[in-house]
């Protein structure tokens, strides 16, 4: 196989995985499909924007500051619209989730401007480098590797400490968990902030690819993110990343075989594969336990 | 028990379409004999989304699945109507791709509609037999898929609807009166449907499927069914916009408009028709004070900036406001029913002792 096809796909897997990741933590306990989700992504490109090409900070800063802002979105959003709601039904969740995202988006419409905002983003962006006679951006490379580091400490994480513990618990049996002693709304809190520090590191690469900013940069991750967690099984963290690396895996294969007169149709080529898929094994890739349970 | 007294539990018990439909009937007459050119305008708006709000009602309020694809299938109703109806020559200027055996197509409006509809119908029947069987999240997610499917399509199509850009010169025939008419057919139908018994095996698949399932009901089969009358119900609806609007993008029928058809359907409570009709006044009202205010402001320049965007903001504020406070949406899932307020309410055992 063709290297550079290789690292491509890797590389787009690897930051699919991570949307896909994120989204799937909070499905996990609450069983929210979380539409807002987008928006941190969106709001973390904001603060990328702001401490890089207004405030003039340095590199390593900027990150910190795109990746706080999408933990706080993230960690604010539960507090003020999801938390109250938790308890209602499972469509109130979902059209409360998709009522926050308009209201981010709007916000920062109003806020910022309709316009899309350029994001300076360090040299080693937009470089590119020769491996064994491929060329790649060296950004490919490092998200392969960002990933690799994130999933060795979130799943030290889930599996070492109590909390991780706690929250695995929390996504089988929600009840038996708080029968523990365990307090439900710190496990949710931490879900919720892992979710936007996911989110926030995705969108690092995200705006990488484009380098701009716009209210509605949101959409295309958030829909990477769903279709990803449903092929690949929405009931495990292990479902995401699989389902993240084979729709990368799906998207390069039809960019490459589709000819030129179709490619503007490859995202509904995308759904249709993945809805045709899901007829024959609607639980995705990756099988889960019983999990009709609810937070209530 | 009397005829006249049977009349009476009769015409109680089917209060609630002469009690929605007398106000905007006598309303659609004020405003047509009395109202400026801008509040004809916003009813004749209301009147439709009435139709729409309606068709996702009898679906997704029954069922109690979301169903995105709503707005996809009043697309789809619309640009089948549209060019059935528009002439040849308008759209062989409009259109330049279109392929010849469509702009050849010239037929007056309201068979134009009523295809459309069942277009919209035809194609709910070839994909909604694999999505209604699937349930909870994953059923949400596909449905939201598949209406990036259709938008997907709509904007790159450009032989039929010539892609991202307006599809203009639909002949106008969507007055206050039709899209009056229309709104009270629909009342009428989604009534029917909630009454039928097909309404009542889907409600029941929605509180339990496990056990609408043990009691014999086909879940999917009644889903199926539903999906496709409530797109019926879009597409037509989807037709009468068109020749209200006379001319529309792919944009209209995408994620920002289906808000606020589900800000409808939510606010008002999708359990009824009466939740569908409330929603549809009180979020037509809103976003129209919303959008005023939003004038003034912008036109006034004493900020900075355009405030674009604070009527969508505002409408998700009120609508987290809602599901916070009552998440059956206003009404609760409860019609309307005539007296509106009874001053001492009869208990359960006694209605029970009546009824033998």
């Amino acid at each position: 196989m063709d290297l550079e096809f290789l690292i491509n796909t890797l590389s787009l897997g690897s930051l699919y995985a991570l949307l896909a990741l994120g989204l799937v933590l909070v499905y996990g306990i609450l069983k929210l499909v979380n539409f807002a989700y987008g928006e941190y992504i969106m709001i973390a490109g904001y603060g990328l924007y702001f401490s890089a090409t207004v405030l003039h900070m340095p590199w390593w800063a900027t990150m910190i500051f795109g990746v706080a802002a999408a933990v706080l979105t993230s960690y604010l959003t539960e507090l003020a619209a999801f938390r109250p709601v938790r308890n209602k039904s499972a469509n109130a969740l979902i059209v409360t989730s998709f009522a926050v995202s308009i209201f981010l988006q709007n916000a920062v419409l109003i806020l910022v401007s309709p316009r899309a905002r350029a994001v300076q983003l360090p040299p080693i962006f937009s470089q590119t480098v020769n491996i064994a006679g491929a060329t790649t951006p060296v950004r490919n490379l490092l998200i392969i590797g960002t990933t690799i580091t994130v999933l060795i400490l979130l799943s030290l994480l889930m599996k070492k400490t109590v909390l991780g513990m706690a929250m695995r618990a929390a996504a089988d049996k929600f009840t038996t968990t708080r029968l523990m002693g365990v307090p439900a709304n710190l496990v949710i809190s931490a879900a919720f902030i892992i979710s936007g520090l996911l989110a926030g590191i995705a969108s690092i690469f995200w705006i990488g690819r484009s380098a701009s900013v716009d209210p509605v940069t949101g959409a295309a991750p958030l829909l990477i993110a769903f279709i990803a967690t449903v092929m690949g099984g929405m009931h495990s963290p292990t479902g995401a990343v699989v389902g993240g690396f084979v729709y990368g895996l799906l998207f390069n294969v039809l960019s490459i075989t589709l000819p030129a007169s179709m490619i503007s149709y490859r995202d509904a080529f995308m759904f249709v594969i993945v809805v045709l898929f899901l007829l024959f094994r609607p639980e995705g890739i990756i099988k889960g336990g019983y999990t009709e349970e609810r937070v209530g | 028990m009397s005829l006249y007294a049977r009349f009476l539990k009769f015409a109680q018990k089917h209060s609630v379409l002469p009690m929605i439909m007398i106000p905007v009937v006598l309303v659609g007459i004020g405003v047509n004999v009395f109202g400026s050119s801008l509040l004809l305008n916003v009813y004749t708006y209301f009147c439709v989304s009435l139709i729409m709000v309606l068709g996702l009602q009898m679906f997704m309020g029954n069922s109690g699945i979301l169903n995105w694809v709503h707005i996809g299938f009043v697309g789809v109703g619309a640009y089948a109507s549209g060019i059935l109806s528009t002439a040849p020559m308008v759209k062989s200027m409009g259109v330049p791709n279109m392929f010849p055996a469509l702009v050849e197509l010239n037929m007056p409006v309201i068979p134009a509609i009523m295809i459309g509809g069942l277009v919209a119908a035809l194609l709910a029947a070839i994909i909604g037999y694999p999505l209604m069987r699937l349930s909870d999240f994953v059923g949400v997610i596909t449905l939201f898929a598949t209406l990036i499917v259709f938008h997907v399509i709509m904007t790159q199509w450009d032989n039929v609807t010539n892609g991202p850009r307006t599809f203009f010169g639909v002949p106008e025939f969507t007055t206050l009166t039709v899209a009056l008419i229309g709104a009270l057919i629909a009342l009428v139908v989604a009534y029917w449907f909630r009454e039928s018994g097909l309404g009542l095996r889907l409600r029941a698949s929605r509180d339990d499927r496990y056990a609408a399932m043990s009691i014999g009901i086909d879940v999917v089969r009644v889903r199926y069914y539903g999906f496709i009358t409530s797109a019926l119900v879009a597409g037509l609806a989807g037709g009468v916009w068109a020749h209200f609007i006379t001319s529309f993008s792919p944009k209209a029928f995408y994620i920002s408009e289906m808000f606020i058809l589900l800000s409808m359907v939510v606010i008002g409570g999708s359990g009824s028709i009466s939740g569908a009709f409330m929603g549809t006044t009180f979020v037509t009202i809103g976003r129209e004070l919303l959008r005023q205010v939003e004038g003034t402001i912008n036109n006034a320049h004493v900020l900075s900036f355009e405030v674009y965007g604070l009527t969508e903001a505002v409408m998700a504020i009120l609508m987290i406001v809602i599901l916070i406070w009552r998440p059956g949406g206003v009404v609760g899932g409860q019609e309307l029913r005539w007296p509106l307020f009874k001053r001492n309410k009869p208990s359960v055992t006694k209605e029970v002792s009546d009824g033998v």
